[in-house]
This record gives C-alpha cells, sequence and structure tokens, in this order.
C-alpha cells in the first residue's frame, strides 16, 4: 500500500541519473532507475535533502499556485514566520502583512501568532504527571514521520498538540466564519506560506487519520517574488502584526525550547544530527532533559528549501525584526488551565517495519544471510555508479529482487581484468 | 533450524566519538529481520552499554551479535583488565571509570545493571589480567 503522496517530484529531463541524490538521502529512500532518480515514497520522509543537493536543480517540490484559488471569496494567508527573514532591511513585519493583502489576501493569521499559543500549552502540558520525557516537538513534520517510522519506541514522547500551522489554520477559520457570517464555509480558502517540502505532504496528506485544516499551499518562494514588487516601504501599513518575539523566534532552530523558559532542553538541526539524537534518546543516552526541539533544516524553519535567504542570514534579520516587540502577544487567560482538546492530537502514523525483509523471521533470515554474503563480494566503496546508495543497499535490492546481480561496474572491471590476464597467459603458453 | 545469522563488530578502543557505532548499525539488520521494536530498543541498549564498556575501560574488543529464531545473544570479548569483584560492579552508580572518563558524560555505574535489566540472562567470565566475556541472551 502506497498511498503517501509526497510533494518532492523528479524533473526527468534535467535529471543526469548522477548519484548524487541517492547517496545523501538519510534514509537510502532513492535509487537510480533507468538512469533516473526514484524515490520509494515509503521510506521518503520528505527531508529536502535531494533537493537541497541535486547539482542539476532536477528535484522540486510541489505546491499551488496562487492565481489557481483567487475562487475563494474570502482568502487568508497564514505566513510562516521564516517568511520574515527573507527581506533585506525589514524593520517592521506589518510592512509584508501588507504586502501580502495587496496581493490578494484579505485577512492574515499569523503562524507565529499560534505558535506562541503552542509555547504557552507545552508549558503546561510540561507539568502533567506521568508524562513520557523528554517531550519531543511535534512542529517539524520531518521528525514526526521519522519517529513513526524508525523510532516508535519514542513516540509516546512526541508532544500531543497540533502544529503551529495546523493551530493557525483552525483559529484563521474560525474568525473568518465568526467575523464573516455571510460566507459559506467552501467561500473560505485558509492559505499557508510553506518554508519546507515536508508541510506540503503534511497537509497534502493529514496525519495519522486527520485532515489538515489547510486549504491551499503556496511556496514561500513564489510569495517572496510577489510581495517583492507588492510591498511599499513608507506607508503605514493598516494591518497590525499580533506576534512577539517568542513566535518570530519558531523560525529558527532553538527558538521553540528557549521559548519554554525551562533550562533542561536540547534543541538540534539538520536531518542527520536530529537521527543521532533520536539514536541517544532511544538508547538512554542523554542527561535527563524535559524538553527536545528537532528541526531537519539547517537552522531550523528559516533553513526549509523553499526559502531564498541562507538561514544563517535570515536568522540574523529575524534578530533585527524582533528586537522592539514584547516577548508575546500571546499570553492566555488566567482560566485555560487545560491543553483545549481541539489542538490535542496523537496524530502520528502507525508504525509500519517498512525495512522489514519479508514477512516471515525466517526468511528474512535466510535473506540477510543472502545480503551478507552477497556483500563480502562487493567492493565496498559506496560509489553509487550501480543506482543503489551503498554496496550494502545494492546487496539488499538484488536480494529483494529489485536491482540485477551483476551491475557492480567495479566487479565487473575486475573481471574483465583477469580475463584479459587469463587470455595472455594462454598467449604465452602459445 | 539450526541456521542462525551473525553481525560481528570490531569495537575501536581509542574511539569514543564512534562508540555505539555498532548499536546503531545491529538497530537497521533488526529491524530488516521484522523484530518487534521493543526488542530491538532492548538488543540496543545492552548492546550499546556493552560497547561503551569495553571502550572506557578494555581498550576496545570484539561484539558478535547471534540472531535465532526465538533469541538474540550477545558476546562481547575484550583483552582488558578483568573485573576484580563482579557483584560490586552489578551495583548501580558503582564505576571505577577515570576523571576523564566521567567528564564526558560516561562512568555511571549504570553499564552492567542496564544490561542486565534489558536481557534475559547475562553470564559474566571474567579473569584479572586477561579479560572479560559477557553473554547476554534475549528471548522473544
Amino acid at each position: 500500500m502506497n498511498s503517501y503522496r509526497h510533494s518532492v517530484v523528479l524533473d526527468e529531463e534535467k535529471c543526469t541519473g548522477c548519484t548524487t541524490c541517492i547517496r545523501r538521502c538519510p534514509t537510502e529512500a532513492i535509487r537510480i532507475l533507468n538512469g533516473k532518480a526514484n524515490i520509494d515514497t515509503e521510506r521518503c520522509i520528505d527531508c529536502g535533502e535531494c533537493i537541497r543537493v541535486c547539482p542539476h536543480k532536477a528535484k522540486k517540490a510541489m505546491c499551488s499556485k496562487l492565481e489557481h484559488y483567487m475562487h475563494y471569496k474570502w482568502k487568508v494567508a497564514l505566513p510562516a514566520p521564516a517568511l520574515f527573514g527573507q527581506f533585506n532591511g525589514l524593520e517592521d513585519i506589518d510592512e509584508v502583512l501588507e504586502g501580502l493583502k495587496s496581493i490578494g489576501f484579505d485577512e492574515i493569521y499569523e503562524v507565529a501568532k499560534a505558535a506562541e499559543m503552542v509555547t504557552a500549552y507545552t508549558r503546561m502540558y510540561l507539568k502533567t504527571d506521568h508524562i513520557k520525557k523528554p517531550v519531543i516537538s511535534s512542529a517539524c513534520p520531518v521528525i514526526s514521520r521519522l519517529i513513526s517510522l524508525r523510532f516508535p519506541y519514542l513516540k509516546d514522547n512526541v508532544l500531543p498538540i497540533m502544529p503551529p500551522m495546523e493551530i493557525a489554520a483552525i483559529k484563521a477559520r474560525e474568525k473568518a466564519e465568526r467575523e464573516h457570517p455571510e460566507l459559506k464555509p467552501k467561500e473560505i480558502g485558509v492559505f499557508f506560506i510553506t518554508p519546507c517540502a515536508a508541510k506540503v505532504s503534511y497537509i497534502r496528506n493529514g496525519y495519522g487519520g486527520f485532515k489538515s485544516n489547510v486549504d491551499v499551499v503556496i511556496s514561500l518562494s513564489d510569495i517572496y517574488f510577489m510581495l517583492l514588487s507588492a510591498m511599499k516601504r513608507g506607508n503605514p501599513p493598516t494591518v497590525n502584526s499580533e506576534a512577539g518575539m517568542i513566535g518570530i523566534g519558531w523560525a529558527s532552530s532553538g527558538g521553540e525550547a528557549t521559548a519554554l523558559l525551562n533550562d533542561s532542553y536540547l534543541s538540534a538541526d539538520g536531518i542527520e544530527n536530529c537521527i543521532q539524537v533520536l539514536e541517544s534518546i532511544e538508547n538512554g543516552n542523554i542527561p535527563q532533559l524535559e524538553f527536545v526541539e528537532l528541526n531537519a533544516c539547517i537552522g531550523g524553519c528559516v533553513g526549509g528549501v523553499m526559502t531564498i535567504e541562507t538561514p544563517f542570514i535570515a536568522k540574523t534579520r529575524l534578530q533585527t525584526v524582533r528586537r522592539y516587540l514584547p516577548v508575546s502577544r500571546n499570553f492566555l487567560s488566567g482560566e485555560e488551565a487545560y491543553v483545549p482538546p481541539e489542538f490535542i492530537t496523537d496524530g502520528l502514523p502507525e508504525y509500519k517495519p517498512i525495512t522489514r525483509l519479508s514477512d516471515s523471521m525466517g526468511q528474512s533470515m535466510r535473506m540477510m544471510a543472502e545480503i551478507q554474503q552477497l556483500r563480502q563480494t562487493l567492493p565496498g566503496i559506496d560509489c553509487g555508479a550501480c543506482g543503489s546508495p551503498t554496496c550494502r543497499a545494492f546487496a539488499e535490492d538484488v536480494v529483494r529482487g529489485r536491482a540485477a546481480d551483476g551491475r557492480c561496474c567495479v566487479v565487473l572491471q575486475q573481471q574483465k581484468q583477469q580475463n584479459t590476464y587469463a587470455d595472455s597467459m594462454k598467449e604465452d603458453e602459445i | 533450524m539450526s541456521e542462525h545469522l551473525n553481525f560481528h563488530y570490531n569495537v575501536d578502543g581509542e574511539n569514543f566519538v564512534s562508540a555505539g557505532q555498532a548499536s546503531v548499525q545491529v538497530k537497521k539488520n533488526l529491524r530488516e529481520l521484522g523484530l518487534p521494536p521493543e526488542v530491538i530498543r532492548r538488543v540496543s541498549i545492552a548492546m550499546y552499554e556493552g560497547e561503551i564498556n569495553m571502550v572506557i575501560h578494555a581498550d576496545g574488543g570484539v561484539a558478535d551479535v547471534d540472531v535465532y529464531e526465538d533469541k538474540i545473544v550477545i558476546t562481547l570479548d575484550d583483552r582488558g583488565p578483568g573485573i576484580k569483584d563482579v557483584a560490586l560492579a552489578m551495583q548501580e552508580g558503582y564505576s571505577t571509570a577515570t576523571d576523564s572518563v566521567r567528564s564526558l558524560g560516561f562512568g555511571a555505574g549504570m553499564g552492567l545493571p542496564n544490561m542486565k535489566r534489558y536481557t534475559d540472562d547475562m553470564r559474566i567470565d571474567t579473569t584479572v589480567g586477561v579479560g572479560t566475556k559477557i553473554t547476554m541472551t534475549i528471548n522473544f
């Protein structure tokens, strides 16, 4: 069953089958088949690494185009805070929000605002008795998918609160329906402006059984270019940002964790680093921690593949923008003593042993023995020329029947040399 | 079925940074065999603690993971100093690790107790001055 729809697509004309992506994929999900990179959708976690490393720009993430969705009567934009780090010399977030209005949105609901709510709820949740610690952030969909596929034991450590984007979508729709009773629900469109491919997949597929409240996903880079011409500096903006330092801080790595005002946290970014941290948590090989924030992209969301600026510059710009903001503008009223149930989710997909060799243990063991044997005959240089990322993966592909044996060019070369040698010996004998 | 699989690892005694590599690889292999996550986790923890012990105390050694249809046997074999008092070494919090090792966050005295806790059977054969061989079994 392969019902998961990923957002990464391949431009076959540009792909040269160069093997860069297969060797950089953290889950070994890509193979070169017939000279083109092919993604195993079950293994892919949408981290965007292949998009980032492709030297031919043959991989990209599919998003919707704003102009195709202008039929919604009331369009609400949900800008990820990473958007505000893209503009040179930006002093005031309101200018960007105003820009969003001038390119056709009727209303803005900042994801940073919802992020501040998640921060408040997380502080509450951390005080709950009998929860598994460390609590792991649920904000990065790559990490959530990785945990469900590879670290099922840590499933209960994941924060059971919806990510900011999702809460923003729910709140945005509520607000639009409340303020505009004349509109039918289907006339309201909630548009998320995404910095990464993973959130596109998340929105399209839903999440462990629930459907996302976002209607349309637009790439941050698309919006950026539209905004560049639409943003006018100097005019006093008519919209006011409702996010504080904390909400904007979520755009870069460490922002979510530091906002908890709890010094017992760890934050890591970059997919390989995140995998290492998860391995350590699983082995019980880290200090006692309250909270762990993991971001698949280097630098956090500002490092998403749909951003324009490098994550470090974007982060620096956000520091400037945050400078005079209040810490948070979304304090919960004192009455809220628990996390509202509509924001709670046990949204992780079921664990599926996707790398399992076969359904039967005996058969899997025989296959593993074959893999080990075949691996011994291979050169071990992991060149990728056969189309598999490593010699070990190639051996596995052959045993699984997904690749033909005899495709190793190093082995073929060695055989050829031996044959030439044998032939020359024969000639000598004559 | 008498057939079984063997995964063999050399644990490098010099290298703290790569300590734990074998347990990561074992995990990957066991996932491919389709073992339940809980079994994989127990093997991984026992293996990790054993690996670290060999690096800290014995300048490395060899680790073997033998997979049968109903159990996994982990064997850790080193030519280290041996364990003088096994009962004492099994006590939680007891450690002979040096300060420099502790400063790296190891040497909490939980290695052997954890290995015992996460396995169904653990046997320690040790001779002072010769080395230590630890055999752990996890049934499923």
